[in-house]
This record gives C-alpha cells, sequence and structure tokens, in this order.
C-alpha cells in the first residue's frame, strides 16, 4: 500500500486528488481554443502573434494549442534535461535524490501518470519522446524507487522524504479585485500583481528565513511558482511547510467574510516591510492601472472597509455627486475629508490602519496555500510548455524582475523556428562551437538566455550542496556506517 | 589522523551511555522525582504489580480519551482546563511540590509509569503513535500550564535546553522590530528577555508571525517558552515512540504483557465524531438526483450555502464540491445519482468539460476510482463539523467550510434571516456564540430553534432518549435528525436515530 494513498494524507488530500485544483483551472480544452471569450484574447492584446501551430489539427489530442509532434521536438532538441537532473540530484552521479524522485505525466490523451522515476536524465528524455507529455510534474523523493511501490513489504517504506518548498501564485486569485481581465486572460496590468507577490516572498525567504537558492518560474499563463531548493528547505516536514505557508498567509476568508486583512498592530516586521514595497505599487498598479473604486458599487466596498460612519457619509455623498470620480482621487478624499473634522467621533488612528489593511488587501500576495502545506504535492515542472499559450515555462530572474514581461516568453513554435533559421543563416559554417562543441539546439534560441540562468542557478545550488555533504558525512561516518546492516 | 580521533571519541560516547546502562545492569531501584512535570527520557526502572500496570495504564487512557473528546467538542483551553480539573484529580493526581502532600512520589511515579506502557501500547501504527503524542502533548500543556511558577522554571532548568538568549546588544540593535513581532508592550524596561532558536522549533509560533525572524532565527520572548518547551517534548516524544515502534518486536517479556497492550491499544478507538452510516435515509426515502433541491430543507447552514450558491452560479470550486459530495454521499445518495446531480447543477459546462475535470473527483470520493486504499476504504468520509472547522478558511471564491466560522456576523444573520431565522434572541445568541468561537453552538441553538416544536414533543412524549438529541457534531447528523423530526407523523419513516 504505497503510502500516498494511507490513511494519513486520503481523507482530505489523496495524493491523486491534490492536484485537481490547480489542474483544474488550467485545463485545457476545445472550449478555450474556441471561444473568443477566454483564451484568445490573451493573444490579442499580446505582440503580434505567433501563428498558432494548429488551430484544427491539434484539437485531435486533446484540445492542445501544442500538437504532438512539436512536443516531440520539444523534448529532442530544446528541454534542458541536464541541468533539470542536476538541479534534482544536487551531484553529478545519479543519487537517490533523482532516482527515487516521483515524475508525473499529463498524456497527450489527459490520462495522468503517476508515480514515473528515472535512473537518469537520459531515461526521462527518453520516456518524455516516447509518450510526448503535454507536461509533466516534479513530487518528493521517496524512501524507496516509486515504480517499486507496490513491491514493498510494508506501506511505511514508501513515503515521501524530501522535496523543495513551493509556492504557487495564481491570477484568479486576484479575480475579486481585478478590473481589467477576469479568468485565464491576462495583460501587463495585472501581472504587476505577480511582480508584487515575488517582491514580497522571496525577500521574505531570504531574508527570514535565511533560504539562499530561489527559483521563479513563470507557470506559462497567469502565474508563477517558486521553488525553495536549499536542503534545509528540502527537508521539512508538513508541520514547517505549514508554518511558512501561515507566515505568508494574510488574507482571511471567503467573498462572505467581509474585511480580509485585519493585521495585528504593530505590524510583524514582515508586515512593515511587505507594505513598505506595496505602498508604491498601490499608488500606481492599483488606484491608476487597475482604478479599483470607480464604479458605485465598488466604492461602496471601499466604504465597508473604512472604520468611521461620519466619515463614510459625507465621503459617499461627494462620491454620488461625481460618478466618475477615478480611484484616485477618491483615495485621497479619505485623508483631505478627515483633516477638515467632519467627524468628531474619527480615530485618526484607526482610520490610518484601516488605510494600510486596504492596501495590502489589494496589493499582498495571494499564495495558493495548498500547495506549499503538503510535502507530497506535485508541481509542474519549469521548461514545460504551457498547453494552452505554447508558452515554455521559463525561469525568472528576480535581478530583473520588473522587466520580466509575459508576452515575451517563447512559444515552443517561435522556438523551432528559431533553430530553423540559425541553421539556414549559419549553412556551410563550421558547426564547431569557439571550443570545439557542438552547438545544442537550445543555443540558437531565445531559450539560451533562460537556460543559461537556470545553469547558473543550478551551480550555486551544487556548491553549497557540496560543501553541506562534506560536513554531514565527515560528522556522521561513525554511527551511520554500524546502522547500515 | 582520522583513526585517532575516532578512539579519542570513544570513551566519551561510553560515557555518555554509562549511566542509563548502569541503570538497567545495575539493581532496580526506586526513581526519585524532583519535579512534577516529566519529560519522561528515563524508563522506569522498579517492579509493578501486574494489576497496577493495568490500572495504572487505564487511567491515563482515561484522561487522555476525555482530552480527545474536548477537542471534537471544541472546547477551548480555558473549558478544556475546567472540565479537565476533577477529572485528572481523580484518574491521574499529580501535585506540586508546594501541596506538601505525601504522596507526591507516589503519584509521580503512577504518572510516569503509566506513560511508558501507554507508550508500549500505542507505538504499533502510526496512527496510533500520532494520536498518542498529539494527546499526550495536550496532557503536558495543561499540566504546564497550571504549574507553579517557580517549580516550573526549576524544571525547564534542570532540561538543560540549549537556547541562546539574545544580548543586550542585539536586542538594543533589533528593538523595534522585536518588540512589533511579539506584540510586546515592552517599553525601555529590560524585564523581557528573549531566546534565539532556530524557527523549525518554533513553527506554530512563526505560523501565527508572532516570533522575529531573522535568517533562520526565531526570537522567542521568554513568555512565549511554553510554546518552546511543549514543540521540545512533542519533538522527543515522537522520537521515542518512533524507536520504541523498531524495539517492539524484540520486546523482551512473558506473554503476561502483550495482551494487555494490545487491549489498551484497542479500547482507544476514537469517541470520534465521525460520520456513521446509519446516518443514512431509511430505504424507502433514498435521496436521488431528483429530490436534493427537496431535502435541502434539512440541510445544516453549511452545505445550505453550498446548495444555493451551486444553484446561482452553477459552480463550486473544488473544496466546496468535496464538501458537499461528501455530504451528499452520507445522506445516501449512490454514486450514479450524484454524477447526475452534478452534471444537472454544473449546468454551464459541456459535457466533455464535465466528464474531464469533474466526474473523475466524485468517483474518486466514492472511492470507485484511485488507489488501491481509497477504493477499498469506499472513498472518502464525509466532514465531520470538527474537520470543516479546523481546515483552511476559504480563499476569495470559495465557499466551503462552516460558514459560522467563514462569515462575518453580519453577513451570517443575513444569511440566518434567509432561511427564516428572525427571533431576536437567537440571533443575539448566535452573535454572541461566534463571538467566542463557539461555532458548532451557535449551529446546535439554530437548529433547536428551527425544530422546537417538534424536539418538545419528542421530548415530552419520550419519544426520543436524551443521547439522541445530544449536541450535533456532524452535519449528516444535522440532517438526519431534523429529517426524522419533521416527519414524526409519517409512517413512512418509522425509524428512530442509531444507537
Amino acid at each position: 500500500m504505497p503510502h500516498a494513498e494511507s490513511p494519513e494524507t486520503a481523507p482530505d488530500a489523496p495524493a491523486e486528488a491534490v492536484m485537481v485544483p490547480t489542474v483544474e483551472e488550467e485545463k485545457p480544452n476545445l472550449e478555450d481554443m474556441f471561444d473568443s471569450e477566454s483564451d484568445g484574447d490573451e493573444f490579442n492584446s499580446s505582440a503580434p502573434n505567433p501563428a498558432p501551430v494548429a488551430a484544427a489539427p491539434a484539437a485531435k489530442s486533446g484540445g492542445n494549442q501544442v500538437d504532438d509532434e512539436t512536443m516531440r521536438q520539444f523534448y529532442q532538441r530544446l528541454f534542458p534535461f541536464r541541468f533539470l537532473f542536476q538541479w534534482l540530484n544536487h551531484s553529478p552521479a545519479p543519487t537517490t535524490d533523482f532516482m527515487h524522485r516521483e515524475f508525473a505525466f499529463t498524456l497527450p490523451n489527459d490520462a495522468y501518470l503517476r508515480y514515473q522515476s528515472f535512473p537518469s536524465a537520459d531515461m526521462l528524455r527518453k520516456q518524455c519522446m516516447q509518450q510526448v507529455p503535454s507536461r509533466f510534474e516534479i513530487g518528493p523523493v521517496y524512501s524507496t524507487n516509486p515504480r517499486d511501490r507496490k513491491t514493498v513489504r510494508k506501506s511505511s517504506m514508501f513515503r515521501p522524504i524530501s522535496k523543495e518548498l513551493v509556492f504557487d501564485i495564481d491570477m484568479t486569485d486576484y479575480d475579486p479585485i481585478r478590473t481589467c481581465c477576469q479568468g485565464t486572460k491576462i495583460c501587463n496590468r495585472c501581472w504587476s500583481w505577480i511582480t508584487m507577490a515575488i517582491k514580497v516572498v522571496d525577500v521574505a525567504l531570504r531574508d527570514d528565513f535565511g533560504f539562499k537558492h530561489i527559483l521563479w518560474v513563470y507557470s506559462g499563463r497567469r502565474g508563477a511558482h517558486a521553488w525553495v531548493c536549499d536542503r534545509r528547505a528540502r527537508e521539512m516536514d508538513d508541520s514547517r511547510r505549514k508554518a511558512i505557508a501561515g507566515y505568508f498567509e494574510l488574507l482571511k476568508g471567503g467573498d462572505k467574510g467581509g474585511k480580509k486583512v485585519n493585521a495585528k498592530r504593530p505590524l510583524h516586521p514582515h508586515l512593515e516591510r511587505s507594505l513598505k514595497v506595496l505602498r508604491e505599487h498601490f499608488q500606481t498598479d492599483i488606484l491608476i492601472d487597475q482604478d479599483p473604486f470607480l464604479s458605485e458599487a465598488q466604492s461602496t466596498q471601499l466604504l465597508n472597509l473604512l472604520p468611521d460612519p461620519t466619515l463614510n457619509a459625507s465621503l459617499s455623498k461627494k462620491w454620488s455627486s461625481a460618478p466618475d470620480r477615478p480611484s484616485t482621487s477618491k483615495w485621497t478624499d479619505i485623508d483631505s475629508l478627515a483633516s477638515t473634522g467632519t467627524s468628531k467621533t474619527l480615530d485618526p488612528k484607526a482610520l490610518k490602519e484601516a488605510k494600510q489593511d486596504i492596501v495590502l488587501e489589494y496589493t499582498y500576495p495571494r499564495l495558493d496555500t495548498e500547495v506549499s502545506k503538503k510535502l507530497n504535492h506535485l508541481l509542474k515542472s519549469p521548461f514545460c510548455v504551457h498547453p494552452g499559450t505554447g508558452r515554455v515555462c521559463v525561469p525568472i530572474d528576480t535581478r530583473k524582475l520588473e522587466e520580466f514581461d509575459p508576452f515575451a516568453v517563447p512559444t515552443v513554435t517561435e522556438l523551432l523556428g528559431q533553430i530553423d533559421m540559425w541553421d539556414v543563416e549559419h549553412k556551410g559554417e563550421d558547426k564547431e562551437g569557439e571550443e570545439g562543441k557542438k552547438i545544442a539546439d537550445w543555443e540558437k534560441t531565445a531559450l539560451k538566455g533562460y537556460v543559461d540562468f537556470f545553469r547558473g542557478f543550478v551551480a550555486g545550488l551544487l556548491k553549497d550542496e557540496k560543501g553541506g555533504k562534506r560536513e554531514r558525512e565527515e560528522g556522521t561516518t561513525a554511527g551511520a556506517d554500524a546502522m547500515e546492516f | 589522523m582520522i583513526r585517532s580521533d575516532y578512539t579519542r571519541l570513544d570513551p566519551k560516547r561510553r560515557n555518555v551511555l554509562a549511566p542509563i546502562k548502569q541503570q538497567f545492569a545495575g539493581e532496580w531501584k526506586q526513581q526519585e522525582y524532583n519535579h512534577r512535570l516529566n519529560f519522561y527520557t528515563v524508563p522506569p526502572t522498579a517492579e509493578i504489580s501486574l494489576e497496577q500496570f493495568e490500572e495504572w495504564a487505564i487511567n491515563r487512557l482515561k484522561v487522555l480519551s476525555e482530552l480527545e473528546t474536548c477537542t471534537f467538542r471544541n472546547r477551548s483551553p480555558e473549558e478544556t482546563a475546567t472540565y479537565m480539573a476533577p477529572l485528572l484529580e481523580k484518574h491521574l493526581p499529580l501535585h506540586s511540590n508546594s501541596s506538601r502532600s505525601s504522596a507526591l512520589q507516589e503519584e509521580r511515579r503512577k504518572d510516569h509509569y503509566s506513560h511508558f506502557i501507554l507508550r508500549l501500547a500505542f507505538s504499533s501504527t502510526e496512527d496510533l503513535r500520532r494520536r498518542f503524542s498529539r494527546l499526550e502533548t495536550m496532557l503536558f500543556r495543561l499540566r504546564y500550564k497550571d504549574d507553579d511558577t517557580r517549580e516550573r522554571q526549576a524544571f525547564v532548568n534542570s532540561l538543560d535546553f540549549a537556547w541562546e538568549t539574545v544580548g543586550e546588544q542585539e536586542k538594543a540593535e533589533l528593538g523595534d522590530e522585536l518588540r512589533a513581532a511579539t506584540g510586546s508592550t515592552w517599553k525601555g524596561n529590560d524585564d523581557e528577555g528573549w531566546f534565539k532558536v532556530e524557527w523549525e522549533r518554533v513553527p506554530e509560533l512563526v505560523e501565527q508571525r508572532r516570533v522575529l525572524l531573522k535568517r533562520g532565527m526565531a526570537y522567542v520572548p521568554v513568555r512565549e517558552q511554553m510554546s518552546l518547551v511543549v514543540s521540545e517534548y512533542t519533538r522527543r516524544l515522537e522520537v521515542a515512540l518512533e524507536q520504541t515502534a523498531r524495539a517492539l518486536p524484540r520486546l523482551d517479556e512473558d506473554d503476561r504483557l502483550s495482551p494487555i497492550l494490545s487491549h489498551l491499544s484497542r479500547s482507544f478507538a476514537a469517541p470520534d465524531a465521525a460520520y456513521d452510516s446509519s446516518s443514512a435515509l431509511p430505504g424507502q426515502l433514498q435521496p436521488h438526483a431528483g429530490n436534493i433541491d427537496a431535502l435541502s430543507q434539512h440541510f445544516p447552514l453549511c452545505m445550505s450555502h453550498l446548495h444555493t450558491t451551486l444553484q446561482k452560479t452553477h459552480h463550486l470550486k473544488h473544496f466546496g464540491r468535496l464538501q458537499y459530495t461528501l455530504f451528499l454521499k452520507g445522506l445516501g445518495l449512490s454514486l450514479e445519482d450524484c454524477i447526475v446531480f452534478w452534471r444537472r447543477g454544473l449546468s454551464d459546462k459541456t459535457d466533455d468539460q464535465f466528464n474531464k475535470e469533474y466526474k473523475y473527483n466524485v468517483r474518486h470520493a466514492y472511492g470507485d476510482v484511485g488507489g488501491d486504499s481509497n477504493r477499498r476504504g469506499r472513498g472518502y468520509t464525509p466532514y465531520s463539523c470538527q474537520k470543516l472547522l479546523t481546515e483552511a478558511l476559504p480563499g476569495s471564491g470559495q465557499q466551503h467550510g462552516c460558514p459560522y466560522r467563514t462569515f462575518s456576523p453580519d453577513n451570517l444573520v443575513a444569511m440566518l434571516q434567509t432561511t427564516g431565522i428572525h427571533d431576536r434572541d437567537v440571533i443575539k445568541g448566535v452573535r454572541e456564540d461566534v463571538g467566542k468561537q463557539r461555532f458548532h453552538v451557535a449551529c446546535n441553538r439554530v437548529f433547536e430553534f428551527a425544530h422546537r416544536g417538534e424536539i418538545k414533543k419528542v421530548k415530552d412524549g419520550g419519544m426520543w432518549s436524551a443521547s439522541e438529541l445530544d449536541t450535533i457534531l456532524h452535519p449528516n447528523t444535522y440532517f438526519k435528525r431534523s429529517f426524522l423530526l419533521k416527519h414524526l407523523d409519517d409512517p413512512a419513516v418509522d425509524v428512530k436515530m442509531e444507537d
């Protein structure tokens, strides 16, 4: 009996079902393809449309934007399996960190294959080329090889041991406050929420928790994932993961929960720092770009979050006489009316705190915390292709976070085109690079920058792992060896 | 080089082990108990009679199961303490040194031995281990709280934790941040101290943002020491339980103990507020896809909210669907009917979408698909109030959970009024209950009001026993009781409540 299905996880989140909430929203389907309401608009608002690979023919493979042959080419020529291997393996020769790692494939017919594992990067590549999964996900390292899970004698011998701490930020969670787009659509204006979230979470992970190796990855459509790869993070049990998820969680309550942010004062230093970062974004990205209090319903919503009834009444009077007043003015109205002393009961401190809470409600990261809480939760691998958009899930360089443009991320078809173009341009030239190596196909494309970045990230991780490992081995040789038998 | 290092280490190791070894090898002597609290690091070594062995274990077990009941009933820590005090005094008294009781040593011996006996009994499976350590932690926390302050400090000092105290200079540097993080009202006087530990050791403080974090270190104020001590207690107990489990097969014993031990672990069967299959409806009233709407008048608020949301929006998010599907399953709705019900409910979806994205989850919840154990266990159990009240709060767009907990009071009252609850006293009571976080009390209050006539009738007529009108702790119990009460005169419903 495999552990993932043992009673411990089964009642609330059997491993199969854990996946569902994240998958559900992104699953490609025919509707999305032909319905201009949903997916099409992303392309309209983006730069020149890279000739959708396959409008009609793709329909056979479950409505994917990208057909199987393209995917096969992608896995064969572009996917950086070697660096993915190094990333998960933490050392040059295959270790159980990689060999006992679970992969889960989503096949072109939408079947979902769990508990795949591979002895080497090559074997992973081979299976990808054979089965052309539309995507694959990465799960935890298990105590035994996931493929052998049915042969272990006791269920306790098959249990998840380690996995990167992961985060998932998805634009859907912002729908109630998003005015520019809904559902699967995004634009550069709402992408700024993802930027804000990355800023806030990244700095906290580094400064508060002391993590160093944090990889941010574009999820291919309208969100981002984080992989915290430090050993200390990988080895956390569920209670520690839950603690971190809770540390980041600020917005509470569903649609009927009323005011969503009720932060304690004085603000916890993490929130104080976040507020400092988010305040600027609130002025531009929210008040100007989103104009979230424009309509009457929206400004009533704003008033509901403010504490003083008398002040609210006069604000409401003022705004109803100027229906088109933009949010920026409405936001400054709060303070200017408050300072005129219209309300005798006004508590300036309560008002200031309520305004802070509002800033946080409209800017603070909305994480899908379920993903982070469980050691055995799976997450889509970096460099997969998003089946709906055809875009590659590339890493995001946080040093140039503001420059990241989801619409500039290459699609798989563009990339394959670039290889051909490069080959034509360099026809007849010496195929050897400067160091006498054959130039890999990904180096001929726009993927190069992203792969190079990933390679640098992995190298940094490996360097730390090497140091740590020696220490551990020296410390435990005597005792551990004796235990083996 | 390396070799010489080892030889240098070896005698040290032996030294560390020596006291314990001596204890086992040497004569069986009585231990001294200096402190009321005990981390149970050293196993008992003196002899006790078989009767004591069983009696002490049963006494402790009684205390632990009562503690568990308290969590199921959602009692607050204070209520739990009041409720437990007489029980503890009866079954497992443990007095402080200052009480000068003559039975001090005897009490502590019993506490010590009974803990280790249960440890043996509950180490065999992971499930039992987890429950045991959870309840023992609760017990420890309870005792820790009501311990004499000075004696408690002496106990903590005796444990010799390597906690680093934050120095004056660092304290000054961090200043405001320290105070903001810990919500301290401390202004300038140096009374309050801080410890510095790896954050992993105080996960619950981190989760609630009650400590300052810097580069992986948590700054814990002295008054949060309990959290540190308790988590250390749990951590050590968990390690020890694992070790016991591994040693269990090699337990060198005559066959007098194992029957007692296995009997003990069996009787630890939870007084669970779990779903009971008999809360399905009697045969001829089988629910089907077509009559759910009619039955929904008997639903508790958590489920009628999901029902109406589904009707209004034709959609529910994952956890809402799961919660509702399991409830319907608990009603006795067959898998086929449940699929039909959802197909109709999610009317905005195409057949293709429904089959691909929704049907599997329904089948999974019924145990029709999924791994071996899911199928064998026939899917998941309908959620109890306990479960609904402890899971994460719904995010935006999500509707699951218990409305008494997830709704703001105003929205809750508005919702109650749409279901016909206008009585001012009831509404006021609900507001008070919710304010005190006694959500299930509020729910039961509403139930009792909505069924006041019928409840009076069955009480006066002596038709139902008191246990059949016990506090409702499961949405399916709510439904069934409501249904039966409203059909008292219906000859088709000639079935009484379970038990």
